[in-house]
Protein backbone atom coordinates (compact mmCIF):
# COMPACT_ATOMS: atom_id res chain seq x y z
CA UNK A 1 0.00 0.00 0.00
CA UNK A 2 0.76 3.25 -0.82
CA UNK A 3 2.27 6.48 1.44
CA UNK A 4 -0.41 8.40 0.01
CA UNK A 5 -3.94 7.13 -0.41
CA UNK A 6 -5.35 10.05 -2.61
CA UNK A 7 -2.70 12.40 -5.02
CA UNK A 8 -3.98 14.79 -7.78
CA UNK A 9 -0.76 16.05 -10.56
CA UNK A 10 -1.63 18.99 -12.20
CA UNK A 11 -4.88 18.98 -11.53
CA UNK A 12 -6.40 22.11 -13.21
CA UNK A 13 -10.00 23.20 -13.77
CA UNK A 14 -10.96 25.71 -16.30
CA UNK A 15 -14.36 27.51 -16.67
CA UNK A 16 -14.66 29.64 -20.05
CA UNK A 17 -11.37 31.04 -19.86
CA UNK A 18 -11.84 31.80 -15.38
CA UNK A 19 -9.01 29.22 -14.53
CA UNK A 20 -10.94 27.89 -11.06
CA UNK A 21 -8.06 25.41 -10.35
CA UNK A 22 -4.34 25.59 -11.37
CA UNK A 23 -1.99 23.33 -11.23
CA UNK A 24 -2.88 21.60 -7.92
CA UNK A 25 -0.92 18.88 -6.43
CA UNK A 26 -2.09 17.50 -3.37
CA UNK A 27 -1.27 14.49 -1.73
CA UNK A 28 -3.41 13.05 1.60
CA UNK A 29 -1.04 11.06 3.46
CA UNK A 30 -3.24 7.35 4.82
CA UNK A 31 -4.87 7.60 8.02
CA UNK A 32 -4.98 11.55 8.18
CA UNK A 33 -6.91 14.19 8.93
CA UNK A 34 -6.25 16.32 6.29
CA UNK A 35 -7.71 19.68 6.00
CA UNK A 36 -8.20 22.12 2.68
CA UNK A 37 -9.31 25.58 3.40
CA UNK A 38 -8.55 29.45 2.00
CA UNK A 39 -10.88 32.07 1.59
CA UNK A 40 -14.11 32.59 0.02
CA UNK A 41 -13.84 31.46 -3.96
CA UNK A 42 -10.49 29.87 -3.47
CA UNK A 43 -11.75 26.81 -5.49
CA UNK A 44 -12.35 24.49 -2.36
CA UNK A 45 -15.17 23.15 -3.68
CA UNK A 46 -14.18 22.99 -6.80
CA UNK A 47 -10.99 20.94 -5.76
CA UNK A 48 -14.02 18.40 -4.17
CA UNK A 49 -15.85 18.59 -6.94
CA UNK A 50 -13.02 17.38 -9.34
CA UNK A 51 -11.35 14.84 -6.59
CA UNK A 52 -15.20 12.81 -6.56
CA UNK A 53 -15.40 12.72 -10.29
CA UNK A 54 -18.86 15.28 -10.22
CA UNK A 55 -16.53 17.69 -12.46
CA UNK A 56 -14.00 16.76 -15.05
CA UNK A 57 -10.58 17.88 -14.93
CA UNK A 58 -9.31 20.40 -17.79
CA UNK A 59 -5.94 18.48 -17.09
CA UNK A 60 -3.88 16.83 -14.40
CA UNK A 61 -4.30 13.25 -13.39
CA UNK A 62 -6.43 11.80 -9.93
CA UNK A 63 -5.20 9.04 -8.54
CA UNK A 64 -6.68 6.82 -5.92
CA UNK A 65 -5.38 3.99 -3.59
CA UNK A 66 -2.52 3.60 -6.62
CA UNK A 67 -5.54 4.24 -9.58
CA UNK A 68 -5.75 6.27 -11.92
CA UNK A 69 -9.65 7.40 -11.89
CA UNK A 70 -9.61 11.07 -13.83
CA UNK A 71 -11.71 10.17 -16.29
CA UNK A 72 -14.06 7.22 -14.01
CA UNK A 73 -17.27 7.56 -13.65
CA UNK A 74 -18.39 9.11 -9.83
CA UNK A 75 -20.80 6.83 -8.69
CA UNK A 76 -17.67 3.75 -9.38
CA UNK A 77 -15.40 6.04 -7.91
CA UNK A 78 -17.81 5.96 -4.74
CA UNK A 79 -17.63 2.49 -5.19
CA UNK A 80 -14.33 2.47 -5.13
CA UNK A 81 -14.15 3.76 -1.50
CA UNK A 82 -14.10 7.46 -1.88
CA UNK A 83 -17.22 9.29 -0.43
CA UNK A 84 -18.15 12.88 -0.10
CA UNK A 85 -20.48 15.19 1.83
CA UNK A 86 -21.97 18.01 0.30
CA UNK A 87 -21.81 22.07 1.52
CA UNK A 88 -25.07 21.50 1.77
CA UNK A 89 -26.71 18.78 3.78
CA UNK A 90 -27.30 16.25 1.99
CA UNK A 91 -29.99 13.95 2.57
CA UNK A 92 -33.21 12.33 1.58
CA UNK A 93 -35.74 14.89 3.04
CA UNK A 94 -39.33 12.34 2.39
CA UNK A 95 -37.48 9.51 3.89
CA UNK A 96 -37.03 8.46 7.59
CA UNK A 97 -33.32 8.98 9.04
CA UNK A 98 -33.27 4.89 9.38
CA UNK A 99 -34.22 4.48 5.82
CA UNK A 100 -31.79 7.05 4.51
CA UNK A 101 -29.44 5.23 6.15
CA UNK A 102 -30.45 2.33 4.76
CA UNK A 103 -30.22 3.61 1.27
CA UNK A 104 -26.32 3.67 2.26
CA UNK A 105 -26.06 0.02 3.13
CA UNK A 106 -28.27 -1.24 0.51
CA UNK A 107 -25.78 -1.79 -2.47
CA UNK A 108 -24.20 -3.90 -0.41
CA UNK A 109 -26.74 -6.35 0.01
CA UNK A 110 -26.87 -6.17 -3.97
CA UNK A 111 -30.95 -5.89 -4.07
CA UNK A 112 -30.93 -2.56 -5.43
CA UNK A 113 -32.66 -3.60 -8.66
CA UNK A 114 -34.88 -5.84 -6.99
CA UNK A 115 -38.58 -4.68 -8.44
CA UNK A 116 -40.22 -7.23 -7.70
CA UNK A 117 -39.49 -7.84 -3.86
CA UNK A 118 -40.89 -6.09 -1.01
CA UNK A 119 -39.72 -2.96 0.93
CA UNK A 120 -39.98 -5.50 3.82
CA UNK A 121 -36.72 -7.65 2.75
CA UNK A 122 -34.29 -4.57 3.51
CA UNK A 123 -35.67 -5.17 7.12
CA UNK A 124 -32.51 -7.26 7.56
CA UNK A 125 -30.65 -4.02 7.64
CA UNK A 126 -33.04 -2.46 10.26
CA UNK A 127 -29.91 -3.60 12.97
CA UNK A 128 -27.46 -2.74 11.25
CA UNK A 129 -29.18 0.96 10.48
CA UNK A 130 -30.05 1.51 14.41
CA UNK A 131 -26.28 1.30 15.33
CA UNK A 132 -24.99 3.77 12.61
CA UNK A 133 -27.82 6.02 13.49
CA UNK A 134 -26.44 5.29 17.54
CA UNK A 135 -23.05 6.20 16.93
CA UNK A 136 -23.86 9.31 15.98
CA UNK A 137 -26.79 10.06 18.51
CA UNK A 138 -30.00 9.83 16.27
CA UNK A 139 -31.56 6.79 17.53
CA UNK A 140 -34.52 8.94 19.13
CA UNK A 141 -35.09 10.22 14.95
CA UNK A 142 -35.25 6.62 13.21
CA UNK A 143 -38.90 6.72 12.38
CA UNK A 144 -38.70 10.73 11.89
CA UNK A 145 -39.18 12.10 8.32
CA UNK A 146 -35.96 13.67 7.67
CA UNK A 147 -37.33 16.95 6.34
CA UNK A 148 -38.97 17.61 10.06
CA UNK A 149 -34.81 17.38 11.70
CA UNK A 150 -32.65 19.79 13.05
CA UNK A 151 -30.35 21.51 10.90
CA UNK A 152 -27.07 19.81 12.80
CA UNK A 153 -29.16 16.79 13.17
CA UNK A 154 -29.47 16.17 9.12
CA UNK A 155 -25.54 16.65 9.26
CA UNK A 156 -25.30 14.14 11.19
CA UNK A 157 -27.58 12.10 9.41
CA UNK A 158 -25.64 12.26 5.90
CA UNK A 159 -22.78 11.45 7.85
CA UNK A 160 -24.06 8.40 9.63
CA UNK A 161 -25.28 7.29 5.79
CA UNK A 162 -21.74 7.83 4.23
CA UNK A 163 -20.23 5.63 6.83
CA UNK A 164 -22.86 3.15 6.28
CA UNK A 165 -20.45 2.52 2.55
CA UNK A 166 -17.64 2.18 4.99
CA UNK A 167 -15.46 4.11 3.00
CA UNK A 168 -12.02 4.21 3.45
CA UNK A 169 -11.84 8.11 2.72
CA UNK A 170 -14.15 10.31 3.34
CA UNK A 171 -14.52 13.85 2.17
CA UNK A 172 -16.36 16.36 4.15
CA UNK A 173 -17.53 19.95 2.67
CA UNK A 174 -17.71 22.18 5.09
CA UNK A 175 -19.31 19.76 7.82
CA UNK A 176 -19.37 22.40 10.98
CA UNK A 177 -21.34 25.03 8.40
CA UNK A 178 -23.90 26.62 10.02
CA UNK A 179 -24.37 24.70 13.30
CA UNK A 180 -24.65 26.13 16.88
CA UNK A 181 -21.63 25.73 19.46
CA UNK A 182 -23.40 22.37 20.66
CA UNK A 183 -23.86 20.66 17.27
CA UNK A 184 -20.05 21.23 16.48
CA UNK A 185 -18.96 19.64 19.12
CA UNK A 186 -20.59 16.85 18.78
CA UNK A 187 -19.57 17.01 15.09
CA UNK A 188 -16.12 17.49 15.78
CA UNK A 189 -16.57 14.12 17.84
CA UNK A 190 -17.98 12.42 15.85
CA UNK A 191 -15.10 12.74 12.64
CA UNK A 192 -12.67 12.22 15.38
CA UNK A 193 -13.96 9.04 15.32
CA UNK A 194 -14.84 7.70 12.28
CA UNK A 195 -11.21 8.49 11.65
CA UNK A 196 -10.24 6.25 13.62
CA UNK A 197 -9.79 3.71 10.43
CA UNK A 198 -9.56 5.82 7.26
CA UNK A 199 -9.07 9.09 6.03
CA UNK A 200 -10.00 12.19 5.78
CA UNK A 201 -10.37 15.25 3.40
CA UNK A 202 -12.17 17.95 4.32
CA UNK A 203 -12.99 21.93 3.69
CA UNK A 204 -13.18 23.75 6.69
CA UNK A 205 -13.93 27.05 7.67
CA UNK A 206 -14.26 26.94 11.57
CA UNK A 207 -10.32 27.59 11.84
CA UNK A 208 -10.49 26.16 15.44
CA UNK A 209 -12.08 22.63 14.06
CA UNK A 210 -9.44 22.79 11.96
CA UNK A 211 -6.72 23.23 14.32
CA UNK A 212 -8.30 20.95 16.80
CA UNK A 213 -8.58 17.87 14.34
CA UNK A 214 -6.34 17.54 11.32
CA UNK A 215 -3.19 16.82 11.27
CA UNK A 216 -1.99 18.24 7.84
CA UNK A 217 -3.42 21.44 6.05
CA UNK A 218 -3.78 22.93 2.39
CA UNK A 219 -4.13 26.13 2.33
CA UNK A 220 -5.81 27.24 -1.14
CA UNK A 221 -6.30 30.49 -2.61
CA UNK A 222 -6.89 31.57 -6.58
CA UNK A 223 -7.28 27.85 -7.57
CA UNK A 224 -3.67 27.63 -6.23
CA UNK A 225 -1.62 25.44 -3.58
CA UNK A 226 -0.43 28.04 -1.53
CA UNK A 227 0.85 26.81 1.48
CA UNK A 228 0.94 23.35 3.15
CA UNK A 229 2.28 21.97 6.57
CA UNK A 230 0.98 21.60 10.33
CA UNK A 231 -1.60 24.15 11.55
CA UNK A 232 1.92 25.53 13.95
CA UNK A 233 3.48 25.87 10.81
CA UNK A 234 0.47 27.54 8.04
CA UNK A 235 -0.73 30.20 10.83
CA UNK A 236 2.81 31.14 10.59
CA UNK A 237 3.31 32.01 7.02
CA UNK A 238 3.16 35.22 6.18
CA UNK A 239 1.74 34.71 2.75
CA UNK A 240 -1.08 32.55 4.17
CA UNK A 241 -1.72 35.63 6.79
CA UNK A 242 -2.05 37.86 4.66
CA UNK A 243 -4.03 36.01 1.89
CA UNK A 244 -6.32 35.90 5.18
CA UNK A 245 -6.46 39.65 5.63
CA UNK A 246 -9.90 41.05 5.52
CA UNK A 247 -11.55 37.80 5.77
CA UNK A 248 -10.44 35.68 8.71
CA UNK A 249 -7.60 36.44 10.49
CA UNK A 250 -5.81 33.02 11.49
CA UNK A 251 -3.53 34.13 14.00
CA UNK A 252 -6.55 34.82 16.35
CA UNK A 253 -8.80 31.91 15.12
CA UNK A 254 -7.63 29.56 17.40
CA UNK A 255 -8.31 30.26 21.14
CA UNK B 1 -47.62 12.77 12.00
CA UNK B 2 -46.05 8.74 12.56
CA UNK B 3 -49.21 7.51 14.11
CA UNK B 4 -51.46 9.11 11.04
CA UNK B 5 -49.33 8.16 8.32
CA UNK B 6 -49.24 4.77 9.55
CA UNK B 7 -53.16 5.04 9.81
CA UNK B 8 -53.45 5.64 6.45
CA UNK B 9 -50.81 2.53 5.87
CA UNK B 10 -53.29 0.32 7.81
CA UNK B 11 -56.45 1.23 5.64
CA UNK B 12 -54.63 0.53 2.49
CA UNK B 13 -55.27 -2.86 2.49
CA UNK B 14 -59.06 -2.34 3.34
CA UNK B 15 -59.11 0.11 0.45
CA UNK B 16 -57.70 -2.00 -2.28
CA UNK B 17 -60.19 -4.78 -1.00
CA UNK B 18 -62.82 -2.88 -1.23
CA UNK B 19 -61.72 -1.31 -4.68
CA UNK B 20 -61.73 -5.17 -6.01
CA UNK B 21 -65.14 -6.06 -4.83
CA UNK B 22 -66.34 -3.03 -7.03
CA UNK B 23 -64.53 -3.56 -9.92
CA UNK B 24 -65.64 -7.61 -9.50
CA UNK B 25 -69.42 -6.37 -9.45
CA UNK B 26 -68.69 -2.91 -11.49
CA UNK B 27 -69.89 -4.44 -15.17
CA UNK B 28 -73.56 -5.79 -13.69
CA UNK B 29 -74.19 -2.31 -12.94
CA UNK B 30 -72.18 -0.18 -14.80
CA UNK B 31 -71.87 -0.49 -18.79
CA UNK B 32 -68.55 -2.83 -19.89
CA UNK B 33 -67.08 -1.30 -22.49
CA UNK B 34 -66.46 2.05 -20.55
CA UNK B 35 -65.57 0.11 -17.76
CA UNK B 36 -62.96 -1.18 -19.72
CA UNK B 37 -61.87 2.15 -21.20
CA UNK B 38 -61.58 3.22 -17.93
CA UNK B 39 -59.20 0.15 -16.67
CA UNK B 40 -57.01 0.65 -19.96
CA UNK B 41 -56.27 4.47 -19.05
CA UNK B 42 -55.70 3.59 -15.69
CA UNK B 43 -53.09 1.56 -16.33
CA UNK B 44 -51.76 3.59 -18.40
CA UNK B 45 -51.38 6.29 -16.31
CA UNK B 46 -50.64 4.31 -13.55
CA UNK B 47 -47.45 3.43 -15.64
CA UNK B 48 -46.79 7.13 -16.61
CA UNK B 49 -47.06 7.61 -12.68
CA UNK B 50 -44.29 5.60 -11.78
CA UNK B 51 -42.50 7.76 -13.81
CA UNK B 52 -43.42 10.89 -13.12
CA UNK B 53 -44.48 10.81 -9.47
CA UNK B 54 -41.50 8.45 -7.79
CA UNK B 55 -38.61 9.18 -10.64
CA UNK B 56 -39.64 12.77 -11.30
CA UNK B 57 -38.92 12.62 -15.18
CA UNK B 58 -41.16 13.65 -17.15
CA UNK B 59 -41.90 12.09 -20.29
CA UNK B 60 -44.01 13.63 -23.18
CA UNK B 61 -43.95 10.48 -25.49
CA UNK B 62 -46.35 7.78 -23.47
CA UNK B 63 -48.32 7.44 -26.06
CA UNK B 64 -45.94 6.06 -28.38
CA UNK B 65 -45.67 2.89 -26.37
CA UNK B 66 -49.29 2.60 -25.51
CA UNK B 67 -50.18 2.94 -29.71
CA UNK B 68 -46.94 0.60 -30.71
CA UNK B 69 -48.33 -2.13 -28.45
CA UNK B 70 -51.70 -1.83 -29.95
CA UNK B 71 -50.78 -1.87 -33.43
CA UNK B 72 -47.73 -5.17 -32.77
CA UNK B 73 -50.89 -6.62 -30.97
CA UNK B 74 -53.68 -5.89 -33.14
CA UNK B 75 -51.68 -6.97 -36.57
CA UNK B 76 -50.70 -10.02 -34.36
CA UNK B 77 -54.06 -11.00 -33.24
CA UNK B 78 -55.39 -9.92 -36.85
CA UNK B 79 -52.95 -11.00 -39.19
CA UNK B 80 -50.94 -13.80 -37.82
CA UNK B 81 -53.91 -15.16 -35.54
CA UNK B 82 -52.10 -15.30 -31.82
CA UNK B 83 -54.50 -15.99 -28.98
CA UNK B 84 -55.67 -12.51 -27.03
CA UNK B 85 -52.81 -13.12 -24.28
CA UNK B 86 -49.92 -13.84 -26.57
CA UNK B 87 -50.90 -10.20 -28.14
CA UNK B 88 -51.11 -8.47 -24.85
CA UNK B 89 -47.48 -10.31 -23.84
CA UNK B 90 -46.17 -8.87 -27.13
CA UNK B 91 -47.63 -6.04 -27.56
CA UNK B 92 -46.20 -5.19 -23.83
CA UNK B 93 -42.36 -6.53 -25.20
CA UNK B 94 -42.46 -4.35 -28.26
CA UNK B 95 -43.58 -1.14 -25.59
CA UNK B 96 -40.53 -2.29 -23.71
CA UNK B 97 -38.07 -2.81 -25.99
CA UNK B 98 -39.26 0.86 -27.65
CA UNK B 99 -39.36 2.12 -24.18
CA UNK B 100 -35.09 0.59 -23.86
CA UNK B 101 -34.12 2.95 -27.09
CA UNK B 102 -36.05 5.80 -25.66
CA UNK B 103 -34.49 5.28 -22.64
CA UNK B 104 -31.41 4.98 -23.71
CA UNK B 105 -31.31 8.17 -25.45
CA UNK B 106 -33.04 10.34 -23.26
CA UNK B 107 -32.01 9.70 -19.89
CA UNK B 108 -29.39 11.30 -19.53
CA UNK B 109 -31.15 15.03 -19.89
CA UNK B 110 -33.67 15.87 -17.06
CA UNK B 111 -36.45 18.39 -17.22
CA UNK B 112 -37.73 20.25 -20.50
CA UNK B 113 -35.23 18.73 -22.30
CA UNK B 114 -36.26 15.07 -21.28
CA UNK B 115 -39.40 16.11 -22.44
CA UNK B 116 -38.79 17.00 -25.50
CA UNK B 117 -36.54 14.21 -26.47
CA UNK B 118 -39.58 11.91 -25.68
CA UNK B 119 -41.97 14.29 -27.58
CA UNK B 120 -39.82 14.13 -30.79
CA UNK B 121 -39.37 10.33 -30.45
CA UNK B 122 -42.93 10.22 -30.02
CA UNK B 123 -43.76 11.95 -33.20
CA UNK B 124 -41.45 10.08 -35.16
CA UNK B 125 -43.09 7.00 -34.29
CA UNK B 126 -46.59 8.93 -34.96
CA UNK B 127 -45.42 9.23 -38.67
CA UNK B 128 -44.01 5.86 -38.74
CA UNK B 129 -47.29 4.97 -37.87
CA UNK B 130 -48.62 7.26 -40.58
CA UNK B 131 -46.81 5.99 -43.14
CA UNK B 132 -45.67 2.56 -43.47
CA UNK B 133 -48.36 0.00 -44.63
CA UNK B 134 -48.82 -2.62 -41.94
CA UNK B 135 -50.13 0.30 -39.35
CA UNK B 136 -53.17 0.89 -41.76
CA UNK B 137 -52.07 4.61 -41.87
CA UNK B 138 -55.35 6.85 -41.00
CA UNK B 139 -57.48 3.70 -41.36
CA UNK B 140 -55.36 2.08 -38.20
CA UNK B 141 -55.85 -1.30 -37.95
CA UNK B 142 -59.72 -2.21 -37.68
CA UNK B 143 -61.52 -5.69 -37.52
CA UNK B 144 -59.30 -6.98 -34.78
CA UNK B 145 -61.14 -10.33 -33.35
CA UNK B 146 -61.07 -10.28 -29.31
CA UNK B 147 -60.58 -14.25 -29.76
CA UNK B 148 -60.24 -17.25 -27.35
CA UNK B 149 -58.65 -16.35 -23.92
CA UNK B 150 -56.34 -19.34 -24.15
CA UNK B 151 -57.89 -20.48 -27.03
CA UNK B 152 -61.09 -21.88 -24.63
CA UNK B 153 -63.10 -18.53 -23.46
CA UNK B 154 -64.76 -16.68 -25.46
CA UNK B 155 -64.30 -12.88 -25.47
CA UNK B 156 -66.68 -11.24 -27.66
CA UNK B 157 -68.86 -12.04 -24.83
CA UNK B 158 -68.24 -8.44 -23.12
CA UNK B 159 -68.59 -10.03 -19.71
CA UNK B 160 -65.66 -12.19 -20.09
CA UNK B 161 -63.35 -9.53 -22.02
CA UNK B 162 -64.22 -6.70 -19.21
CA UNK B 163 -62.89 -9.43 -15.99
CA UNK B 164 -59.48 -10.14 -18.33
CA UNK B 165 -59.00 -6.77 -18.57
CA UNK B 166 -59.83 -6.42 -15.02
CA UNK B 167 -57.22 -9.16 -14.40
CA UNK B 168 -54.46 -6.98 -16.67
CA UNK B 169 -55.25 -4.72 -14.47
CA UNK B 170 -54.92 -5.64 -11.21
CA UNK B 171 -51.62 -7.77 -12.22
CA UNK B 172 -50.44 -4.52 -14.19
CA UNK B 173 -51.30 -2.32 -11.34
CA UNK B 174 -49.86 -4.79 -8.60
CA UNK B 175 -46.21 -5.12 -10.63
CA UNK B 176 -46.35 -1.11 -10.27
CA UNK B 177 -47.31 -1.30 -6.15
CA UNK B 178 -44.57 -3.73 -6.02
CA UNK B 179 -42.03 -1.80 -8.14
CA UNK B 180 -42.68 1.47 -6.04
CA UNK B 181 -42.77 -0.55 -2.49
CA UNK B 182 -39.64 -2.64 -3.39
CA UNK B 183 -35.42 -2.26 -2.90
CA UNK B 184 -35.56 -0.58 -6.41
CA UNK B 185 -38.13 1.91 -5.42
CA UNK B 186 -36.25 3.05 -2.59
CA UNK B 187 -33.48 3.98 -4.89
CA UNK B 188 -35.65 5.50 -6.76
CA UNK B 189 -37.33 7.97 -4.41
CA UNK B 190 -33.84 8.85 -2.80
CA UNK B 191 -32.51 9.30 -6.87
CA UNK B 192 -35.84 11.88 -7.13
CA UNK B 193 -35.02 13.50 -3.65
CA UNK B 194 -30.70 14.22 -4.36
CA UNK B 195 -29.87 12.73 -7.31
CA UNK B 196 -25.89 13.92 -6.49
CA UNK B 197 -26.33 12.27 -3.35
CA UNK B 198 -27.50 8.87 -4.67
CA UNK B 199 -24.60 9.20 -7.06
CA UNK B 200 -22.23 9.75 -4.08
CA UNK B 201 -23.67 6.78 -2.55
CA UNK B 202 -22.32 4.43 -5.33
CA UNK B 203 -25.79 4.38 -7.42
CA UNK B 204 -25.27 4.82 -11.39
CA UNK B 205 -28.61 6.60 -11.22
CA UNK B 206 -28.75 6.58 -14.94
CA UNK B 207 -29.42 2.57 -14.97
CA UNK B 208 -32.28 3.23 -12.26
CA UNK B 209 -33.99 5.75 -14.67
CA UNK B 210 -34.05 3.27 -17.75
CA UNK B 211 -35.39 0.33 -15.83
CA UNK B 212 -37.57 2.53 -14.39
CA UNK B 213 -38.56 3.98 -18.11
CA UNK B 214 -38.73 0.56 -19.34
CA UNK B 215 -40.96 -0.96 -16.86
CA UNK B 216 -43.02 2.22 -17.50
CA UNK B 217 -42.79 1.07 -20.95
CA UNK B 218 -43.80 -1.73 -21.23
CA UNK B 219 -47.00 -1.46 -18.68
CA UNK B 220 -47.98 1.74 -20.59
CA UNK B 221 -47.52 -1.47 -23.85
CA UNK B 222 -49.90 -3.33 -21.89
CA UNK B 223 -52.94 -1.04 -21.42
CA UNK B 224 -52.52 -0.50 -25.08
CA UNK B 225 -52.39 -3.98 -26.59
CA UNK B 226 -55.59 -4.75 -24.05
CA UNK B 227 -56.93 -1.37 -25.18
CA UNK B 228 -56.93 -2.68 -28.50
CA UNK B 229 -59.01 -5.88 -27.64
CA UNK B 230 -61.51 -4.34 -26.32
CA UNK B 231 -62.07 -1.69 -29.36
CA UNK B 232 -60.98 -3.84 -32.06
CA UNK B 233 -59.08 -1.27 -33.23
CA UNK B 234 -55.35 0.09 -32.98
CA UNK B 235 -55.67 3.84 -34.23
CA UNK B 236 -53.61 6.67 -34.78
CA UNK B 237 -55.09 8.49 -32.20
CA UNK B 238 -53.19 6.59 -29.54
CA UNK B 239 -49.82 7.11 -30.69
CA UNK B 240 -51.06 11.00 -31.18
CA UNK B 241 -49.23 13.51 -28.89
CA UNK B 242 -52.78 14.42 -27.65
CA UNK B 243 -52.73 11.09 -25.60
CA UNK B 244 -49.37 11.59 -24.10
CA UNK B 245 -50.50 15.03 -22.59
CA UNK B 246 -54.12 13.49 -21.63
CA UNK B 247 -52.11 10.92 -19.43
CA UNK B 248 -50.07 13.94 -17.78
CA UNK B 249 -53.90 15.24 -16.94
CA UNK B 250 -54.56 12.32 -15.87
CA UNK B 251 -52.04 11.86 -13.61
CA UNK B 252 -51.84 15.23 -12.31
CA UNK B 253 -55.92 15.35 -11.97
CA UNK B 254 -55.80 12.06 -9.58
CA UNK B 255 -52.70 12.69 -7.85
CA UNK B 256 -49.13 12.78 -8.89
CA UNK B 257 -46.86 10.34 -6.94
CA UNK B 258 -50.21 8.21 -5.09
CA UNK B 259 -50.73 4.89 -5.76
CA UNK B 260 -54.74 4.95 -6.78
CA UNK B 261 -54.38 9.00 -7.82
CA UNK B 262 -53.68 7.86 -11.75
CA UNK B 263 -56.84 5.43 -11.68
CA UNK B 264 -59.11 7.87 -10.21
CA UNK B 265 -57.54 10.52 -12.36
CA UNK B 266 -58.27 8.20 -15.38
CA UNK B 267 -62.04 7.46 -14.26
CA UNK B 268 -62.79 11.18 -14.23
CA UNK B 269 -61.49 12.22 -17.51
CA UNK B 270 -62.77 9.35 -19.57
CA UNK B 271 -66.34 9.76 -17.47
CA UNK B 272 -66.07 13.75 -18.52
CA UNK B 273 -65.53 13.13 -21.93
CA UNK B 274 -67.86 10.48 -22.73
CA UNK B 275 -70.61 12.75 -20.75
CA UNK B 276 -69.48 16.01 -22.48
CA UNK B 277 -68.89 14.71 -26.25
CA UNK B 278 -72.68 14.18 -26.75
CA UNK B 279 -73.30 18.23 -24.88
CA UNK B 280 -70.80 20.22 -26.22
CA UNK B 281 -69.07 18.53 -29.02
CA UNK B 282 -65.79 19.73 -29.79
CA UNK B 283 -66.02 22.16 -26.30
CA UNK B 284 -64.12 18.97 -24.78
CA UNK B 285 -60.81 19.96 -25.48
CA UNK B 286 -61.63 23.65 -24.17
CA UNK B 287 -63.37 22.21 -21.04
CA UNK B 288 -60.28 19.64 -20.19
CA UNK B 289 -57.42 22.52 -20.62
CA UNK B 290 -59.49 24.48 -17.94
CA UNK B 291 -59.67 21.69 -15.88
CA UNK B 292 -56.02 21.49 -16.18
CA UNK B 293 -55.27 24.91 -15.46
CA UNK B 294 -57.57 24.64 -12.21
CA UNK B 295 -55.77 21.50 -10.74
CA UNK B 296 -52.23 23.61 -11.67
CA UNK B 297 -53.17 26.52 -10.01
CA UNK B 298 -55.60 25.65 -7.23
CA UNK B 299 -55.37 21.72 -6.21
CA UNK B 300 -51.72 20.36 -6.75
CA UNK B 301 -51.85 17.96 -4.88
CA UNK B 302 -54.98 16.22 -7.08
CA UNK B 303 -58.03 14.63 -6.04
CA UNK B 304 -56.06 11.44 -4.01
CA UNK B 305 -53.40 13.76 -2.91
CA UNK B 306 -55.74 16.46 -1.34
CA UNK B 307 -57.58 13.15 0.35
CA UNK B 308 -54.68 12.34 1.98
CA UNK B 309 -53.46 15.11 3.20
CA UNK B 310 -57.07 15.83 4.49
CA UNK B 311 -56.75 13.25 6.51
CA UNK B 312 -53.62 13.40 7.57
CA UNK B 313 -54.35 16.85 8.97
CA UNK B 314 -57.76 15.64 10.59
CA UNK B 315 -55.87 13.06 12.40
CA UNK B 316 -53.55 15.65 14.20
CA UNK B 317 -56.31 18.04 15.55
Amino acid sequence: MSEFVLETAGLTKEFKGFVAVSDVNLKVRRGTIHALIGPNGAGKTTVFNLLTKFLTPSAGTIHFEGRDITHEAPALTARRGMVRSFQISATFPNLTALENVRIGLQRRLGKHFHFWRSTKSLAALDDQAMALLESVDLAQFAHTVTAEMPYGRKRALEFATTLALEPSMMLLDEPTQGMGHEDIGRVVEVIRKAAANRTILMVEHNLSVVADLCDRITVLTRGSILAEGDYAEVSKNPKVLEAYVGSEDMSDAHH
Amino acid sequence: MQSNMSALERATPLIFIVLFVIGLAAPFFIYPTFLMKILCFGLFACAFNLLLGYVGLLSFGHAAFLGTAGYVCGWMVRDLGLTPELGILAGTLAAGALGWIFGTLAIRRTGIYFAMITLALAQMVYFLALQIKATGGEDGLQGVPRGHLFGLIDLSDNIAMYYLVFAVFCIGFFIIYRTIHSPFGQILKAIRENEPRAISLGYDVAKFKLLAFVISASLAGTAGATKTLVFQLASLTDVHWHTSGEVVLMTLLGGLGTVLGPLVGAATIVSLQSELADTVGSWVTVIMGAIFVACVLAFRRGIVGEIMALVRRAGIR
